[in-house]
């Protein structure tokens, strides 16, 4: 398969320096695994957060890291479409190669620090087993699995609106960081605890709440302090889905009215 | 200035300078980094954008804590949501990284220029990482604190604004060590710097510096909100005097006699960290090799 093919190339490339993979590596971990230690002293001095106990809350930050982590995994190529591609002219070749656009994008550069992130997230979710707030029948690992794919989506449609924004602007907007970075921070605790303005941007502009918050309740088997039916859980991963489409469809059209830069 | 300096040019005649005179290269070398990193417009809108966002989700779950257990809190909410804006404000003032021209200057060989100039060698770069840091945090900083100490009042949102420091005396003491906060910032710069020149690459320090600024400075999350046991050690090290101590002054969690105890703390972490860093930059400069250019 192609894409494959892509990924093995940049790996190989990073391969070549072992030394400065690996401490990148070390670098991603620890740049995003010491948000623990904050959610760890809080925990420890202030006890529960309005009837949270810190095995719970450390679903919410496993889930939405492991998302991000895969998310950045797989659209690099749109992370940094503007400084690197379309600045360079780069892209005019992209789009000249007979391949999907969608395809050589996303398995552009797909780096390895980025198993840092992947790798704290899933110490954590460790730890979350460990403190029995989750059974993990079989349903709740295939769930799981689905709420995954889920956030991934959604990541991954922020990115690529990213992307459609740089085409215009030629440059990699560090404001969108905003909703990536700021959501995965957000994300990392419960929704019920924020206040309602920020609720609602989180649920209906950009569903952030909704591919960690619901699932992670069905995951825990607890009701919402909110108020929301239980269907919800089931069905919110497909919001990320749902938002991926509607970034691609943007994307489809922002493409349609690329400009070369010339150079 | 003595031909043995490090930075100087052996052998080289330095006619005796008055003391003003002497300072002139290093105030040109601050002034000129300062005014070019002024003009960096758009990424300091962005930064306050995303420092806004950050700053708004922190004090959400901090009083989300806070109302579990207030008593259990070494301050209050109102001075624990000052301390992060204040936080946020003052982001760029941290040594995240290494000065990137630095880096730059070594790979490129450009190094060699300032090796030549018959100054000082750590003042010089010393002076530039002063500039880079303050034109970084200026228009941030001015643009964070309207906001949150003017806009959310205004916008009826007093409980969640940045508030007055505690009283003239804190007030003082926090201008002077914020002062003191900003050179002990350069100095731990210039040691990132000396790794970077004595490793060829700054990939080293990006990965390990960061972590590390973010926990123990204060930046993560207050320091006398971890547990009471590490406290005194937390107050000790000397990523405190970057943003925890000045934070604690201007919120009166330390006033009166150990006010002046931990400005004392800074200012010995400064000689300690500038002296450090002169060996190790004279050292890395030493054992430089430039490959061409």
């Amino acid at each position: 398969m192609l894409f494959l093919k892509y990924v093995v190339a940049s790996l190989r490339s990073q391969a070549q320096y072992p030394g400065s993979a690996a401490l990148l590596m070390l670098g991603n971990f620890l740049g995003t695994g010491v948000e623990i230690v904050a959610l760890l002293a809080l925990f420890h001095r202030f006890g529960d957060v309005r009837g949270w106990r810190l095995g719970e809350v450390a679903l919410f930050y496993g889930l939405v890291n492991v998302q991000f982590a895969l998310a950045e995994l797989l659209s690099r190529g749109f992370d940094v479409l503007g400084t690197e591609l379309i600045r360079t002219g780069s892209f005019d070749r992209l789009l000249l190669r007979p391949r999907s656009l969608l395809l050589q994008l996303c398995a552009y550069e797909v780096r390895l620090s980025r198993l840092g992130r992947m790798t704290q997230a899933a110490l954590v979710l460790w730890l979350c087993i460990d403190s029995a707030a989750v059974r993990w029948s079989a349903a709740n690992v295939l769930f799981f699995l689905w709420a995954v794919a889920g956030g991934v989506a959604l990541f991954v449609g922020l990115l690529v609106l990213q992307g459609t924004l740089a085409i215009f602007t030629v440059e990699s907007l560090e404001l969108m960081n905003v909703l990536t970075y700021g959501g995965v921070q957000a994300a990392q605790f419960p929704l019920s605890i924020y206040h309602g303005g920020l609720r609602r941007f989180l649920t209906f502009v950009v569903p952030l709440g909704l591919i960690t918050y619901y699932p992670a309740l069905t995951l825990l088997g607890k009701r919402d302090p909110l108020g929301a039916p239980e269907w919800i859980g089931l069905a919110s991963p497909a919001c990320g889905f749902l938002f991926l489409g509607l970034a691609l469809l943007v994307w489809r059209w922002g493409v349609g009215r690329y400009v070369s830069t010339g150079s | 200035m003595s031909a043995a300096a490090p930075g100087s040019v052996p052998g080289a005649v330095a006619p005796r300078l008055a003391f003003g005179e002497r300072l002139r290269p290093f105030r040109a070398a601050f002034e000129s980094r300062f005014s070019s990193m002024l003009q960096y417009r758009s990424a300091a809108l962005a930064g306050f954008a995303t420092q806004c966002w950050w700053g708004g989700i922190k004090v959400m779950i901090l009083a989300a804590f806070f109302r579990g257990g207030d008593a259990a809190a070494p301050l209050s909410l109102a001075d624990a949501v000052t301390y992060i804006w204040l936080t946020q404000a003052l982001f760029a003032l941290l040594p995240w990284l290494a000065d990137s021209e630095v880096a730059l200057n070594v790979r490129t060989g450009a190094i060699v220029y300032d090796r030549l100039r018959p100054v000082d060698a750590y003042a010089l770069l010393f002076a530039r990482g002063l500039g880079w840091l303050v034109a970084r945090t200026l228009p941030r900083a001015a643009l964070l604190v309207s906001v949150a100490a003017l806009g959310l009042p205004l916008l009826g949102a007093q409980r969640w604004a940045l508030g007055a420091p505690h009283g003239a005396a804190g007030g003082v003491c926090f201008a002077v060590s914020l002062g003191l906060a900003a050179l002990l910032s350069t100095a731990v710069l210039m040691l990132s710097s000396a790794a970077v020149i004595a490793l060829g690459t700054d990939r080293g320090v990006v990965a390990l510096v960061p972590s590390i600024v973010l926990v123990f400075s204060g930046n993560l999350l207050p320091l006398s909100l971890f547990p009471d046991s590490l406290a005194a050690l937390l107050l000790l090290q000397p990523f405190a005097g970057l943003l925890d101590i000045p934070l604690r002054l201007y919120t009166g969690q330390v006033s009166g006699a150990p006010a002046v105890a931990v400005l004392g703390l800074q200012l010995a972490w400064l000689v300690l960290l500038v002296a450090l860093g002169r060996r190790a930059v004279a050292r890395a400069l030493e054992r430089l090799e430039v490959h061409g250019g």
